[in-house]
């Protein structure tokens, strides 16, 4: 890998609020982050964590009943946040900054030709002639290998996998510098599964794009994690290297989490976290996770900063207050 | 929570059959125009097992493969083709309406989406009354009994918090458990379940597959488990069945299949699995080409050699291979090991 390794997205204490009739919803509370340039950042968390809602608070893509939406977003420099709805819809959404939603391949237009809808971006946002895009379109199906033969069908006559490439070839062919993935292939069998996780391989290796894959799934994750941030009840608990996270997990929530996933090879049946996530309506003071955590004392009232462990990880625990090991 | 390796035998140690699949075949006709037959579609192909009392299987494919076609020929919900199933000693295309119904009972049914599975607007308690007025226990009382032993079993406690909900009120991993106590409220003999977990969150996943599998333990149930999920099964069953297109194209008990796997599809579904690893970003996987067969029109022979890495020409496009027994007790339908 010979791509350049600078910053691409930094995110420092972004904040996602939804007001409902119940309160105040705090989706995503207080999170930091960055990203480099060919990298990929996996975000975990179990459901109704705000994984999702952060992905949507990065491409601005929001709900109205927005209480606050605050924090820094740069990209490559730029701060986001400074520019208008309409600045940021021409130059970044799906220029720079684009995605897979969750369930996109139920989603797509069933009347419209695939090759049409993976070519509207370029006609949308970049004002494209339809030729054009459609020439741009057929390159991006040969890149996540699916034929062009396919660019006349239909959405319901492509199987799940198929669907959910070319969903991808629609989230690249406006050329990216950053794809955010919202559960890929959940929906998915296993066989598709780690063959649609075989193309994002060699797209990273051969694009240099930088991802951000948000799943629930710690397995399937693995396989293309440089990093990895954990989220819980709306804030990242440890932020690090994959190797480190899957191997040596720091916060007590990553290691129950790393104690629940089953594996195949492996005799001891997983372990499942007892309890369940506070709700985002009403959180606690301290530490979000104290009430399921088996190693909490005192301090645990408060809440716990992110003490930084190493120059590129972070773990929001007390039990870490002294920083490096 | 320790899983031993718990044998499926009764108490005297022998294995006493259950249930039997004889060569099933549920096809689903295709018409045209409401009348013209142009063909059907081959859901369950010619399927034969047997189920030992008090043993939990797990069938494991694609989707598409017939797996929940074959858990609702099972139930009786959908009639075979051919071939019958056998219920203690019985086939259940000869049963009567009466006896029809007395083996529904006998046999629970846990579907894969809970909240599809419960009418949104029947409280618990109705819903878990429900099988039982329909099965003729009279008395509210002894209803009552019922639904607070069961409601136990499946620990949502205090019960009494639960009885007046609704399904919408409840999480996605407490209304999976309103349908497994829905489903052993009569007492059965044995479960379907069908990917009983694949539409819950991860870490309540384990959570509620140790209940399950505590369940079939206490109460010796049969349990025949539906999955894609590989990773899980170890832990929840003694035997698998691996599926393929509408057969079962590999069977054995958990170990051995997990440790010696002798079918290419079954070798292939395994190497596709991830165990968490951080090396796994940095080589591609071998994955079969193309996918699974159309089962409207079937490739001829092995319905696996389009995709085999090790097919042999001549003969695996040609005739379909038969059970083989490469090692005890682990037979596996392919041409290699001839």
């Amino acid at each position: 890998m010979t791509q350049d390794q600078s910053t691409l997205l930094e995110v420092e204490d972004l904040k996602l609020y939804y007001k409902t009739r119940r309160g105040v919803v705090r989706a995503v509370d207080g999170v930091t982050f960055d990203i480099r340039r060919n990298e990929a950042l996996v975000i975990l968390g179990e459901s109704g964590c705000g994984k999702s809602s952060l992905a949507k608070a990065l491409l601005r893509l929001l709900p109205r009943n927005i209480e606050q939406f605050a924090g820094q977003i740069r990209l490559g420099g730029v701060d986001l946040m400074a520019l208008s709805d309409n600045r940021f819809r021409r130059e970044v959404q799906w220029v720079r900054v684009s995605m897979v939603m969750q369930a996109a391949m139920n989603a797509m237009n069933p009347v419209m030709k695939v090759g049409e809808q993976v070519a509207e971006p370029l006609r949308i946002h970049l004002g494209w002639s339809k030729e054009r895009a459609m020439q741009k379109a057929a390159e991006s199906f040969k890149r996540v290998g699916v034929s062009t033969d396919f660019l006349d069908r239909y959405p319901f006559e492509l199987s799940g996998g198929m669907r959910q490439r070319v969903v991808l070839a629609m989230a690249l062919v406006t050329d990216p510098e950053l794809v955010i993935m919202d559960e890929p292939t959940s929906a998915l069998d296993v066989l598709t599964q780690a063959s649609i996780m075989n193309v994002l391989k060699r797209l990273k290796k051969e694009l240099g794009t930088s991802f951000i894959l948000i799943t629930h799934d710690v397995a399937t994750s693995s396989e293309i994690a440089d990093r990895v941030a954990l989220m819980y009840a709306g804030q990242i608990v440890e932020f690090s290297d994959a190797s480190e996270f899957f191997h040596h997990p720091a916060h007590p929530y990553s290691k129950l989490l790393m104690a629940s996933v089953p594996r195949l090879r492996q005799s001891e049946p997983p372990e499942y976290i007892p309890g369940q996530p506070p709700n985002l309506l009403d959180l606690p003071l301290g530490c979000r996770f104290a009430d399921r955590c088996p190693s909490r004392f005192e301090k645990c009232q408060k809440d716990p900063e992110l003490f930084k462990l190493n120059a590129r990880r972070r773990v929001k625990c007390w039990l870490h207050q002294g920083g490096e090991e | 929570m320790g899983v031993e390796g718990n044998e499926a035998q009764d108490i005297n140690g022998a294995r006493s059959t259950l249930l039997q699949a004889r060569n099933l075949h549920t096809w689903f006709e295709l018409r045209k125009w409401g009348f013209l037959r142009v063909g059907s579609v081959r859901a369950v192909d010619g399927v034969s097992f047997e189920l030992a009392r008090g043993e939990s299987v797990a069938f494991v494919g694609e989707s598409g493969c017939g797996k929940s076609t074959l858990a609702r020929t099972l139930l009786g919900l959908n009639k075979p083709t051919s071939g019958d199933v056998v219920f203690e000693g019985k086939g259940i295309s000869e049963l009567n309406s009466l006896e029809l119904h007395s083996y529904r009972a006998n046999v629970g049914y846990v579907q894969q989406d809970p909240y599809g599975a419960l009418a949104p607007f029947m409280d618990v308690k109705r819903l878990l009354s429900e099988p039982l007025i329909v099965h003729g226990v009279k008395s509210r009382s002894e209803r009552l009994r019922r639904i607070n032993k069961v409601l136990e079993e499946v620990r949502l406690t205090p019960t009494d918090e639960y009885l007046s909900k609704f399904p919408h009120m409840l999480s996605g991993g407490q209304q999976q458990r309103v349908v497994i106590a829905r489903a052993l409220i009569l007492e059965p003999s044995m479960l379907i379940a069908d990917e009983p977990v694949s539409m819950l969150d991860a870490s309540v996943r384990v959570e509620l597959l140790n209940l399950l599998k505590n369940i079939q333990r206490d109460r010796k149930l049969t349990l025949a488990f539906i999955t894609h999920d590989l990773s899980t099964v170890r832990h929840f069953a003694d035997r698998i069945f691996v599926m393929y297109a509408g057969r079962i194209v590999e069977q054995a008990r958990v170990e051995e299949i997990l440790d010696h796997p002798q079918h290419p599809y079954t070798k292939s579904l395994l190497a596709a699995i991830m165990d968490v690893n951080s090396d796994n970003a940095l080589h591609e996987r071998d994955i079969p080409v193309g996918e699974p067969p159309s089962l409207i029109d079937p490739p001829p022979g092995c319905r696996f050699h389009p995709r085999c890495p090790a097919a042999i020409k001549g003969l695996c496009e040609v005739e379909d291979p038969p059970d083989f027994e490469p090692r005890d007790n682990h037979l596996s339908k392919c041409w290699l090991h001839r």
